[in-house]
């Protein structure tokens, strides 16, 4: 076995993830508070951040159910702010897609911006990881910040309002995605998905349901793909 | 007020709806070889869907209301270039973070 064991990569996975929860506490904090205005108790906040675990979404499903829009319209908006995820999902199949159906389902559950953006880092600059230290790392990254993301949620939810609100807070989650996008900005394919995808965001943004992103998000793609295709793969 | 039965639909769809969505790929095609036009768009997600996420939150922050922020422009961009140039997330985490704070206090 060439690669670093089953243990040392879940430990190491921790350790790359425990960072975010400079993010994820915060954040899951805002949306207890969030949760708590618009009349839910703190059960029901714990059953969005536990069945949905992801922060944008359930953001917007509140927002939404505040502002009484149809229900179909809040579960369309919702999903369409996670179908990044599916995005996701193909982009791990390579590196997790010959474990076990049960451990593909677990990874798929923990698959959230975190997650994925520091597996792909990893499993794209170790290739010599074996498919369990991959499940084991990309477990270990979740395992330090899921149980505060549900912790907190419910922190939030009983405090409610009495906990002062930083403005510079709203920055920590742009702050902490934009210190993951530097890394993986290796060659000029990435570098040009990451500037077309950027500059179609800005453009897209008038678009509802947050389509600018999905519309943004292909743009990108497509060009990193075109400029590898006619500029020799990446290296 | 919003309805209880209202809220745990919601609940539950969005929750089956973004299993359905995460484990499309990674549970439905698993260990099938995909085709390589594909493959070679989805080496580009990372570095689409991130900056796409955040870009309108950089350019127009909900905190200000939208209006552009000098200190958090620069604080995106300092994060992002140590990013870059030390291969460092966290690193980059507390540089950027670092600017916003330093920043917040020289303006005001």
């Amino acid at each position: 076995m060439a690669g670093p064991g089953v243990k040392s990569s879940y430990w190491r996975g921790l350790r790359d993830g425990l960072p975010f929860l400079l993010v994820i506490v915060p954040f899951a904090t805002l949306f207890g508070v969030l949760a708590d205005d618009a009349g839910l108790n703190a059960a029901e906040a714990l059953g969005f951040s536990v069945a949905v675990i992801a922060g944008a979404a359930q953001f917007t499903a509140l927002q939404l159910m505040q502002d009484h829009a149809p229900l179909i319209v809040v579960l369309a908006s919702s999903l369409a702010v996670n179908l990044r995820m599916a995005m996701y999902s193909a982009s791990l199949t390579p590196h997790l897609g010959h474990l076990p159906l049960w451990k593909r389902g677990i990874a798929a559950y923990f698959l959230i911006d975190q997650s994925y953006a520091l597996g792909i880092i990893k499993f794209e600059k170790d290739r010599e990881l074996s498919q369990a230290e991959r499940f084991a790392y990309f477990i270990g990254t979740v395992s330090g910040i899921c149980p505060f993301w549900y912790i907190f949620t419910v922190v939030g939810a009983l405090v409610g309002s009495n906990i002062p609100m930083n403005t510079g807070l709203d920055f920590a989650m742009p702050i902490a995605f934009i210190a993951l996008v530097g890394p993986g900005l290796r060659t000029g394919a990435h570098m040009s998905a990451a500037f077309v995808a950027s500059a179609s965001a800005l453009l897209f943004a008038f678009l509802p349901y947050n389509l600018g992103l999905l519309v943004a998000a292909v743009l990108g793609m497509a060009a990193g793909a075109e400029v590898e295709r006619r500029w020799g793969a990446p290296a | 007020m919003i309805d209880r039965v209202d809220l745990w639909t919601v609940i539950i769809g969005l929750g089956i709806g973004s299993f359905g969505l995460r484990f499309v790929f990674l549970g439905l095609v698993g260990d099938r070889p995909l085709p390589a036009w594909l493959m070679r768009h989805l080496r580009y997600t990372a570095v689409s869907v991130l900056p796409a996420l955040v870009m309108p939150l950089i350019v127009w922050p909900t905190a200000t209301g939208g209006e552009t922020d000098p200190v958090r422009l620069a604080a995106a961009a300092v994060a992002l270039a140590v990013g870059y140039f030390a291969r460092n997330p966290l690193l980059a985490m507390v540089v950027g973070a670092a600017v916003l704070v330093a920043g917040g206090y020289w303006v005001s």
